[in-house]
This record gives structure tokens, sequence and C-alpha cells, in this order.
């Protein structure tokens, strides 16, 4: 299936952007009319991945992140977060809940908000070349009267 | 993104107001913070009424405070929960630890 509409965003991995994507891509996903809910769910997980980029794949550097986020004519959103940062060595062990590499206050719980506010996330990532994170959401149809 | 903070008696309140995440979190922890060390309060309260964003930073940063307030002895609830953030914050078990009042159950 082809995609109905994409758009593409390189940004640098500043704590700043994080705001800036998940709005950008909030105003994008806006096109199909989401629901309220669906709307902030699709923003709370691009925040997530967007911020693990920040935080995690390039370390105290700046790096770039890529996003691709296009829809389909039967409402699923998919959106592309990736970075050529560190790379996670042990997906598994990185996608469970309160599993955190950084102390501080990470509470471990960034891939455990991106599956239960999507209907799926992948997770592609070579230590040393980066990650590739996936976000799928399929939006409810809307009756307009 | 900004936090005013109130004290009445024992308590402590913080007004957390804007977008909470990763990118916002470090001055509103270290203003919660300086308050509690300095006024010690029996209960710290955390009210989101304002908040129109939060993400799992936001869930870092009610843990560390219930740290801080532990310290002091106090008591840590959060307030004025949206349903948005209450499905973040329900996946973190802060349940345990804290009071949590959802928006609906602040009226009436
Ligand atoms: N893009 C990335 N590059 C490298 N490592 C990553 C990346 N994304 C996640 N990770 C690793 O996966 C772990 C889990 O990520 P997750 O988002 O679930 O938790 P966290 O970022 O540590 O904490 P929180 O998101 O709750 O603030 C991270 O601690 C990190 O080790
Ligand atoms: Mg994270």
């Amino acid at each position: 299936m082809k995609a109905v509409n994409q758009i593409k965003l390189t940004l640098p991995s500043l704590s700043a952007n994080e705001g800036f994507a998940r709005v950008a891509v909030g105003a994008f996903v806006s096109q199909l009319d989401p629901t309220v809910d669906e709307l902030a769910d699709i923003k709370t997980a691009v925040s997530e991945a967007v911020t693990n980029c920040a935080v995690h794949a390039y370390g105290d550097a700046i790096g770039t992140i890529y996003i691709i986020a296009e829809y389909y004519s039967d409402r699923t959103v998919k959106i592309k977060i990736k970075d050529k940062g560190c790379g996670i060595e042990n997906i598994e062990q990185a996608m469970q809940p309160m599993w955190s590499s950084l102390g501080g206050e990470r509470a471990g719980l960034g891939f455990a908000v991106m599956q239960s506010f999507t209907d799926g996330v992948k997770v592609r990532s070579v230590l040393g070349k980066g990650t590739t994170v996936t976000l799928k959401k399929v939006l409810s149809q809307r009756v307009h009267i | 993104m900004s936090v005013r903070i109130e004290l009445s008696e024992d308590k402590l309140i913080a007004y957390l107001e804007g977008e909470l995440d990763h990118h916002a979190a470090p001055p509103i922890r270290q203003q919660i913070d300086e308050a509690i060390l300095q006024h010690k309060p029996k209960k710290l309260i955390i009210d989101f009424e304002a908040l129109s964003f939060m993400d799992s930073s936001g869930i870092g940063l009610v843990m560390g405070r219930y740290k801080t307030a532990s310290e002091v002895g106090a008591t840590l609830t959060v307030q004025n929960i949206s349903a948005q953030v209450y499905k973040v914050m329900r996946l973190s078990g802060i349940d345990r630890i804290a009071v949590i009042k959802l928006k609906s159950q602040m009226r009436g």
C-alpha cells in the first residue's frame, strides 16, 4: 500500500526539539481528524522515541534525528524515528518496563509508554550504527454528519 | 513550563503548568526540591491541573520528588490528574507510593 501523505523531518538531537517534534508530527496527523485521545497518544509516543535519541543515542554529543511520518488510506499512521547513535545491545531488555541504562531520574518507561499508547512498536538497532523505532497507530473511523 | 509553589501550614503545593518532558524537567525538579528541603513540610502535593502534556520524564520527576519528600518525612499526593496523564502514571506503579487524585474525583 502506498502512503497517502508523508513528511520528513531532520533535526539536531537537542532536548528543545522534543517538543517541536511531537507537535510537528501531531500537526501532520491532524489532517486525519484524530480524536483528542488518539492525538495525545501519538504525541506522547513520539516524545518518548525522540527523547531517547536525545538522551541515549548520542551520549553528551549532538547528533541527528530523522523522522518520517506517513499515513495510509485505511487511517494507519506510521512514524519512523531514527538515529545514527550508539545502538542498543539488548533490545528485549531495553524494552522491559522500569529498565534503564541511565541512573538519575529515568523511569525506564519510555518503551512501555510507546507500546501502550500505539498499536505497534518495532525496534531495529545495530550496536555502534544506530536505532530505528517504528510506531504504528490505526485511527478510528470518524463519521461526519 | 513553569511551577508555582505555595505553602500553607504543613503543606507544600507545587502547581505545574505547561508541557512536562525531559527538556523541561530539570529546573522544575530543582525548584521543588529546594522548597521541600527549606520548608520541610508534612505533605507534598503536586498539582497537574494546568499541565497540558506529560511523558515518562514526568514519572521520573514524581518519583524523584517522592524521594526528596521522604527524606524530610513528608507524604506525597498528586492531584488533578487528567485521564491522559493517568494513562502514563498507571504504567509506573506510582499509586503504591503516592495518593493519586484524578480530575474527576476533585470536584464535588
Ligand atoms: N535511541 C536509542 N539509542 C540507544 N539506546 C536507547 C535508545 N532508545 C532506548 N535506548 C535504551 O533503552 C533503554 C530503555 O529506554 P526507555 O525509553 O524505555 O527508558 P529510559 O529512556 O531509560 O527512561 P524513561 O524513558 O522512562 O525516561 C534506555 O535506558 C537505553 O539504554
Ligand atoms: Mg526513554
